[in-house]
């Protein structure tokens, strides 16, 4: 039985002094049931990934000791694929007849930081200053910059849109536009990447609610069909983050590649019936270099699809509409939720300022993160 | 500062003090893919009987970034503080067909960095301690003198 998305909630992504996490996610799934018209004691079976929040489950005490089955996933900052696929599958199973998918953050300012143990890397990594994701994603660009010709205001150009999509997003935590200017102007933190080419870690939660596609007649949410969920892991040869070393000689795609050629297989929808895309977007190379692992154009050609706008809100192919992570941060556990949310919403035809014309038929989510996983889902009215 | 005493940051990482260092890897006995640092399994096939080797200590530069913040610290053990860093620049370097390794580079500015360079493998202090203790650790030096397979580019 396919499973069908039937409400979605979010709490704004941002900085929220005094709130916690958890009370995030509770007033995101409130919204999520609510947009759904479901009372919390028909929710059958729950999946809530954090990375900062220790006993997501414990959200039941919000909401109800109603006695429900709530599993806690984790995948980086592929969670919420994580989560939506899981409740997704427990629905396709025949397992459950309606699920929910939750996931919240809260975290520090600054970049991240660990142990290296808890990726498995040895003390030196971290000691001698290797051990941030952002090195991976500036020498990934630069590389892809030099193999491909994208320019350093092609880079820039993708911050604006995003910023400025932001700028039309209620929920967005990062709404003011910034001109290419001043992204070119702003300090390089690993070059070529600049800090306005950056997402931040920041705060929020999101929820979906789903059913049985042949019982969603009975709820208020108008019903978004779940097309796919996709996870894959890297390849021995893939150009991974948080790897000290790597073989010469036996290149493998990134698990992008893997997991949207399943997806697509899954679905038997191809790229070019994708309407509107949201894409991993830690940084604006980010998103560039996923625009082609994810088969939505070839490598190189986003220079010039970029300057012809063909990513923006009425172009050929609308990305990151609601920001992405660099208008809203990174909530590690909701990020991809909040993904899945703005696709709802696309599909709906209730975006709103940023409504994609032409009423959009497919979406597609996508997430990638450390230790190299990426997560993908596809949508379609 | 002569005289001063230096230690490396970990054991079994390179060879030191020596004339001609070099990075110890660990090659597999089961499919022969060589890995750095020396580590217990093979990333590829899951092996557990692998072998220290000496990797060259020549390469070419894969691609780079720069690192224009303090990390956060811990991990990072710097005794410099937000005020006193000093930027550094990281790659991968491909060493002849062997393996591809992650390191710091001497040179941090990127605009004297290029895809392709030649570059070799020093022992370098990367912090001092209170006791004026160097710790050292790996990085490669772009070879002067040689080609360059590509200018740097710029918008």
């Amino acid at each position: 039985m396919e499973a069908v998305i039937i409400g979605v909630g979010l709490h704004p992504f941002g900085r929220f002094p005094g709130k916690s996490a958890m009370d995030m996610a509770a007033d995101a799934v409130r919204a999520a049931l609510g947009d759904a018209g479901v009372g919390w004691p028909q929710v059958q079976a729950g999946f809530v990934g954090s990375l900062e929040v220790y006993n997501p489950d414990a959200i039941v005490g919000r909401l109800g000791l109603t006695g429900v089955p709530l599993r806690g996933v984790f995948n980086g900052c592929a969670t919420a694929g994580t989560a939506v696929a899981m409740a997704a599958r427990a629905i396709e199973t025949g397992e459950h007849d309606l699920t929910i998918a939750i996931g919240m953050d809260k975290h520090p300012r600054g970049a991240f930081a660990a142990d290296p143990s808890v990726a498995g890397l040895p003390a030196w990594y971290g000691q001698t200053g290797m051990f941030l994701t952002t090195h991976f994603f500036g020498m990934k660009i630069n590389r892809y910059m030099h193999d491909h010709g994208i320019s350093h205001e092609t880079l820039a150009r993708v911050a604006a849109k995003n910023f400025r999509n932001a700028s039309a997003n209620e929920n967005a935590w990062r709404r003011t536009p910034l001109s290419v200017a001043e992204i070119l102007g702003s300090p390089v933190l690993n070059y070529p990447l600049r800090q306005f080419m950056y997402c931040g870690p920041d705060e929020g939660a999101a929820a979906v609610v789903l059913c049985r596609a042949d019982q969603a007649h009975q709820y208020a949410g108008r019903p978004v069909r779940v097309r796919a969920c996709a996870l894959r892991s890297r390849r021995i040869g893939a150009f991974e983050v948080q790897s000290p070393s790597l073989p010469v000689g036996e290149q493998a795609p990134s698990p992008t590649v893997d997991a949207a050629r399943e997806a697509y297989e899954i679905a038997g929808i191809g790229p070019q019936d994708v309407a509107v895309a949201q894409l991993q977007d830690t940084d604006v190379g980010s998103e560039i270099i996923h625009l082609a692992e994810n088969g939505l154009c070839k490598d190189g050609e986003q220079e010039r699809m970029i300057a012809d706008g063909e990513t923006e809100i009425g172009g050929r192919l609308p990305v990151n509409t609601d920001g992405g992570l660099i208008g809203n941060g990174e909530p590690i556990g909701a990020s991809g939720l909040r993904q899945i949310h703005e696709l709802v919403r696309q599909l709906r035809g209730t975006a709103g300022a940023r409504q994609v014309p032409g009423e959009p038929a497919v979406g597609y989510a996508h997430l990638y993160g450390a230790p190299g996983v990426s997560a993908v889902t596809i949508l379609s009215r | 500062m002569t005289g001063s005493r230096q230690v490396p940051v970990a054991e079994g990482l390179f060879t030191w003090p020596s004339d001609e260092p070099r990075l110890i890897g660990a090659r597999c006995a089961g499919c022969g893919l060589v890995g750095f640092p020396a580590g217990p399994a093979c990333q590829r096939c899951g092996g557990t009987e692998v072998t220290e080797t000496l990797l060259p200590d020549r390469g070419t530069l894969w691609t780079f970034t720069t690192q224009d913040f303090r990390p956060p610290s811990p991990p990072y053990d710097g005794t410099d503080t937000a005020e006193t860093f000093r930027p550094y620049a990281l790659g991968y370097v491909e060493l002849a067909g062997e393996v591809m390794v992650e390191a710091r580079l001497t040179e941090p500015d990127p605009a004297r960095l290029a895809i392709g360079q030649p570059v070799r493998l020093a022992i370098v202090p990367y912090t001092v301690s209170a006791d004026g203790t160097e710790v050292m650790t790996f990085a490669f030096a772009p070879l002067d003198g040689e080609s360059r397979a590509d200018a740097p580019k710029e918008a």
